[in-house]
């Protein structure tokens, strides 16, 4: 009996975990499907209620430039999934600024509203997650 | 001779080593994420300035379009559809791709 009661306290406290989860994307959108595939678990990781960050790094800033158009190529444009994001809770959301200067973007060529950091800065916010996944 | 290069030029070293190996009247054609090579005010801008004055140099309009892309296109790039591909594969011999 007491250990079932122990289970279900366990359960509780299972339950009650709040993690802090950086996913990093640092893929272009279309030339693999790292892109598509990180999206998709953050998408999976919102059923969980965590703490959920989303950081775009290198190449992964190309998935946010606005006017994206699939059409030529065949392939599905996911690139207007991010701005679903918001309803699922998932609202912070980071790009390097260092990356965005090399590729000669700012934020107004972005489909949704980012914080932009320096790389000290997400540095920073890195070092204080309790899991990072890279895509 | 035609060379080939479908890599981002942030992602890998392959458009460096393409531009380094093409001699001059080569023609160059960048597909897939290598197109984001010839975009206005990005890192690589002037060497692809630079390549393209030696060198044809083309790039794949579908795969700009696809990355919102194509109105970031520097002058001296000429944008081909799948048709203009063809024939530039069919023009030259022979063809590198830099995979």
């Amino acid at each position: 009996m007491s250990n079932v009661t122990g289970e279900v306290e366990q359960d509780a406290n299972a339950a009650g975990v709040v993690k802090k989860f950086m996913f990093v994307n640092r893929k272009a959108p279309y030339g693999t499907v790292y892109a598509l595939e990180g999206l998709e678990v953050v998408l999976i990781s919102a059923a969980f209620d965590q703490d959920v960050s989303l950081v775009f790094l290198d190449d992964g800033v190309y998935d946010l430039v606005k006017g994206q158009n699939t059409k030529g190529i065949e392939v599905k444009n996911f690139s207007p999934t991010y701005r679903a994001l918001e309803g699922y809770d998932i609202e912070k959301l980071y790009v390097e600024r260092e990356s965005l200067a090399a590729r000669g973007l700012s934020q107004d060529n972005l489909i949704v509203p980012v914080e932009v950091l320096s790389a000290a800065e997400l540095s920073e916010l890195m070092g204080q997650q309790d899991v990072v996944i890279s895509f | 001779m035609l060379h080939i290069v479908n890599k981002s030029p942030f992602q890998t070293t392959t458009l460096e080593s393409c531009l380094r190996i093409a001699r001059p009247g080569s023609a160059l054609l960048l597909i897939e994420d290598a197109v984001y090579a010839v975009a206005k005010g990005n890192a690589v801008e002037a060497r692809v300035r630079q390549a393209a004055e030696t060198l044809e140099v083309y790039a794949l309009a579908p795969d700009l379009e696809a990355r919102g892309m194509k109105d970031a296109a520097i002058d001296g790039v000429r944008l081909i559809d799948y048709e203009g591909f063809v024939d530039l594969v069919a023009a030259h011999e022979p063809v590198q791709s830099w995979l």
